[in-house]
């Protein structure tokens, strides 16, 4: 049985995950997120993107975030996507910069007021 | 030069100076000076635009900025508290004379009726672990490098291999890699990594790059700039076996070899330090040795999470409130020191009567432990990791059967796997 670390906090419970067919069973999930992640993580796994981008008229960049977790394999292309912005201030923290970054369906937002 | 009264002074203004500053003002504080070197206040949560801070606290995942802004927005509720950014203290006195300056108002000494210490902690540099060789540049610190990257906007190199699996290291490779460095390696001197382990699955893992234990660089090749290193593993006695050298072509070298508070006011106000933390040595309230002056956050043990920086930087706010009101009871503390296993308990001096959440650092890992007080197993430990804290707040219920010193150690559980 494969063993997984949870990534959901620091925590880092060390999970057993058993996968036959299409059902999971997971041990060692200290909580409910744990087995949510688990599973998804046995079947897709999925990342927070976290970057800054360069601000319009700004020397410094503003750092930015998925607004949810999205598929691992589009981590590369959701950066690639994440240079080509160039927002405008002024930027409100959880302002959405870009909808469905990278065909994920998730969009990018500001964490931090610019 | 401008002498001014005033209630509280908090040095720093990071996630403990912020978190302590507001919990003093909630608390009554009629003037709350928060001083912080930097143009803007948050600390270093700034540069960690990574997320994972807050679950404990918020229940939420958030980003360091994020997490900061939960801080610094509250300010506005509180004229009390002046913020005073670009702002250096230069020195500190045990009659709690804080002496600051700025461009704007020059030198001031704030007298202050308490002072919270909440200057955090800075990374060990090249010096501090001797590695032999040329000095070119592309040698940096994981802090410098998160900085340049994620407040600059600047990349530090093309290919690079990191010292040290500390979190700041592992984050910063992930981050390298997104950002199109190439990560080589990642080497860490002891057999096992001082980062969470969360941190090896998501960074290192998930961009299959290569974590070397037990490997340490011997020499840094490079004439300009950085060209290579050489690495050797090494030995139990981590000595570095130097036939089986071999280098990685790069030109950064990241170190990311530990962290230490930042004590220099604080020694010379005459604080007393903890030999094994670092920090000074404080009771439940979060007080140091000296009456009035209190510490929180990362100046006084390193943490591995801000939330639990949060909590104890609200208790010290609060503490700091009741010591300005003459009300801070005078109880006798039981003093706690480290067992079998243990490089570090924090708080050093615990009251009896209330609840005391300790935060235990151990020295080598473990699996299948109990943490035990005094004579008593009190919780299961299924992982031990130096890396992570392990934390267990005391009962006043508890405390009642403990009068003198208390040995907090970690001892073999009931099962061996």
């Amino acid at each position: 049985m494969p063993e997984m670390t949870c990534i959901v906090c620091p925590v880092g419970c060390r999970m057993t995950v058993k996968v036959t067919g299409t059902a999971v069973e997971v041990t060692g999930n200290g909580c409910r997120r744990g087995l949510e992640y688990a599973r998804q993580e046995a079947i897709a796994p999925q990342r927070v993107l976290t970057a800054v981008v360069a601000v319009a008229g700004a020397e410094q960049p503003l750092p930015v975030k998925t607004a949810r977790p999205i598929p691992k394999e589009k981590l590369f292309a959701a950066m690639a996507e994440v240079k080509t912005l160039r927002p405008q201030p002024p930027i409100r923290i959880g302002q959405v910069l870009k909808e469905d970054l990278a065909g994920t369906g998730v969009a990018l937002v500001a964490a931090k007021n610019f | 030069m401008l002498e001014k009264d005033t209630d509280l002074v908090v040095i720093g203004a990071g996630p403990a100076g912020l978190a302590a500053a507001l919990a003093a003002a909630e608390a009554g504080v009629g003037e709350v000076i928060l001083i912080d070197r930097l143009e803007e206040p948050g600390g270093i949560l700034q540069q960690c635009i990574h997320n994972g801070f807050g679950l404990r606290y918020f229940g939420e995942e958030l980003t360091g900025p994020e997490y900061a802004w939960r801080f610094i927005e509250p300010l506005a509720q509180y004229p009390q508290i002046q913020l005073k950014t670009g702002t250096m203290v230069i020195e500190l006195t045990a009659d709690r004379r804080v002496v600051a300056i700025n461009p704007r108002d020059g030198l001031v000494v704030y007298r202050a009726k308490a002072v919270i210490l909440a200057m955090g902690c800075r990374e060990r540099p090249r010096g501090a672990i001797n590695i032999p060789g040329s000095r070119p540049a592309g040698i940096f610190t994981a802090g410098t490098v998160q900085r340049l990257m994620n407040i600059e906007g600047l990349l530090p190199g093309k290919t690079a291999v990191i010292l040290g699996s500390g979190d700041i290291g592992l984050i910063m490779a992930r981050r390298l890699t997104l950002e199109g460095v190439k990560v080589r390696a990642v080497l860490e001197l002891l057999p096992y990594s001082s980062g969470l382990q969360r941190n090896i699955v998501q960074c290192l893992d998930d961009y299959q790059i290569p974590l070397y234990l037990s490997h340490t660089v011997t020499r840094i090749r490079g004439e300009q700039r950085v060209s290579a290193v050489e690495v050797a593993p090494v030995d139990d006695r981590l000595q570095p076996l130097s036939d089986q050298r071999f280098a990685i072509d790069c030109d950064t070298l990241v170190l990311s070899v530990g962290l230490v508070p930042e004590n220099e006011l604080s020694v010379n106000a005459g604080v007393q330090l903890d030999p094994a933390t670092g920090g000074p040595l404080v009771d439940s309230n979060y007080q140091t040795n000296l009456p009035g002056i209190f510490a929180c956050g990362n100046v006084v043990h390193v943490h591995d999470l801000v939330d639990d920086v949060t909590e104890e930087s609200r208790m010290a706010g609060g503490a700091a409130a009741l010591y300005i009101r003459g009300q801070l009871a005078k109880v006798t503390m039981i003093r706690v020191s480290g067992g079998r296993n243990v490089r570090s308990v924090v708080p050093q001096q615990i009251a009896p009567d209330r609840p005391t959440t300790l935060y235990v650092r151990a020295r080598f890992p473990e699996r299948n432990r109990i943490l035990r007080v005094a004579d008593n197993d009190r919780t299961k430990l299924p992982v031990v990791a130096p890396g992570e804290t392990i934390r267990y707040t005391l009962t006043p219920k508890e405390l009642q059967e403990y009068r003198e010193d208390l040995s907090i150690s970690i001892e073999g559980g009931a099962s061996h796997a």
